[in-house]
């Protein structure tokens, strides 16, 4: 299982946590246990094609998956993805 | 018979090394990599009046207290002057034989025929008496210092935003002695705004925020001059405004002028500090351009409006800008002053409730549709055009 941090716009939708569990070999695995968990967050993460939406950075650990495989990058148990949309508050 | 002074230093100079001022000079410039540090060891007043360039300052009658701190490596070559070479020998020689510096030098005739030799010299902006009171703090910390506090003086930062982010900003940064504040600030005193907006008073609601933070800056420091902008940045006059200042501190609290200051500022090649808050959360980054992600390279769309509510909308802690801000404020005395190692190409969150600090990467992207051109490269053309980010931020308010 890994853990993944909940920004504070998507905490409404699993049920206000700041860090639930979901299980799976790479992100896109993950991220899709994480939606069938809490479907609010299906829409907020990806888009009609399946892809994750451009406005959603992810991190394993500390890297953007971007740089590394993307939704393929392989996730190892007890690593921490990190969901991160832009905020602009001042 | 006890030896006279002069004796007493004429054996220690046959203890230690020296070094003649063309060898520094030479071993200055050379850019090998095994470049001394010279240690002027004179008192404050001497080296005020004109000090190698490049030096750093360790008192004499500091120097045991202080050398770690500018040399903290005993293996690294050492060299020590002072006007003539005598001190500098005595100094030379306490390092070698009770603290373990093993290559140790002193300058001959010091920085006396340095100058003879006609070798540069810097003379330090001098500081008031009222300043080096002011400023002691700042002096007797060896990473800002004299050098330090000079470039504070001389520096000119722009702050966008005289809100939740910028309040505490602006007050630390005045109080540093930040010799120009520019403030953008369109908007008027709220009663909402003073839980968290520290600079503003109640006494000052209704008036306009640039004219509140002036006062609140006069009263603070003197020496900062204030240059108010009672304006919202947009396309037609970010340019204008921000042409000049050496770091901007975004605090602004809407994506289409984060975006637009972006572009801005990678044109013109100037530093950004920038955080954002909501509820208990904030994010700081430092967008240094070409040297490091632009904001762009972080976030290249912005969110949609259900996913980017406003401060306004969902509400923040009070105290969260005041943490944030006050980081803000750290990264830009650390650009100006170059002290440590700038937020660059990291994103720090903070989660107040947890009380986490969360440190990611944040990459350049080659493909970024801003800075990886060349800003040289962009025709005037375009130079002048924004796209219409008002339109294509219109989804996330």
């Amino acid at each position: 299982m890994a853990t993944i941090k909940i920004p504070p716009v998507l905490r409404p939708s699993v049920g206000g946590e700041k860090e639930v569990e979901a299980g799976g070999g790479d992100v896109g695995t993950v991220l899709h246990d994480l939606a069938e968990q809490h479907p609010a967050t299906q829409s907020q993460l990806f888009g009609a094609d399946g892809q994750l939406n451009r406005y959603v950075n992810v991190y394993l650990n500390d890297e953007d998956v971007r740089v590394l495989d993307g939704l393929g990058t392989t996730v190892a148990d007890g690593d921490t993805l990190v969901i991160l949309p832009a905020m602009a508050g001042g | 018979m006890s030896p006279s002074g002069a004796e007493v230093i004429r054996q220690i100079k046959s203890q230690i090394d020296e070094v003649d001022p063309s060898e520094v000079d030479g071993a200055a410039s050379n850019g090998n990599g095994s470049r001394p540090v010279l240690i002027d060891v004179r008192e404050s007043e001497e080296w005020d009046a004109g000090h190698i360039p490049g030096a750093k300052h360790v008192p004499r009658g500091y120097l045991e207290s202080r050398i770690e701190g500018a040399v903290p490596d005993r293996s690294q070559r050492v060299v020590l002057y002072c006007a003539s070479g005598n001190r500098s020998a005595l100094a030379a020689h306490t390092l070698q034989e009770l603290m373990g510096y093993e290559n140790v030098e002193s300058m001959t005739g010091g920085i006396t025929l340095w100058k003879d030799r006609g070798y540069d010299v810097e003379v330090p902006q001098s500081l008031s008496k009222e300043q080096r009171e002011r400023y002691s703090r700042h002096l007797l910390v060896p990473e800002i210092g004299l050098e330090g506090q000079t470039k504070l003086l001389q520096a000119k930062v722009l702050l966008l935003g005289a809100g939740g982010l910028g309040s505490p900003t602006a007050l630390y940064l005045a109080a540093a002695g930040v010799g120009t504040l520019g403030i953008v600030d369109d908007d008027e005193v709220d009663l909402s705004n003073l839980q968290r907006q520290v600079i503003h008073t109640t006494e000052g609601i209704g008036t306009p925020k640039v004219d509140s933070a002036e006062r609140a800056i006069a009263a603070i420091n003197p020496d900062v001059d204030v240059v108010k902008y009672q304006t919202r940045l947009d396309a037609t006059n970010v340019m204008e405004i921000i042409d000049g200042y050496d770091v901007i501190v975004d605090g602004v609290d809407n994506f289409p002028t984060r975006y637009l200051l972006n572009d801005a500022t990678v044109r013109l090649d100037i530093p950004v500090v920038s955080a954002s808050i909501l509820g208990f959360d904030g994010q700081l980054s430092v967008f240094k351009p070409h040297d490091g992600p632009c904001y762009r390279c972080l976030y290249p769309v912005p969110p949609p409006a259900e996913l980017a509510p406003s401060c306004g909308a969902n509400g923040v802690l009070g105290v969260l800008p005041g943490t944030m801000g006050l980081l803000q404020a750290t990264e830009v005395v650390k650009l100006v002053t170059g002290a440590g190692e700038p937020l660059v190409g990291r994103l720090l969150l903070y989660e107040a409730l947890g009380a986490t600090f969360t440190e990611l990467k944040v990459r350049r992207d080659p493909e970024c549709p801003v800075c990886s051109k060349d800003p040289s490269e962009i025709s005037d053309e375009e130079m002048g055009v924004f796209p219409d980010y008002e339109a294509f931020c219109a989804a996330a308010g």
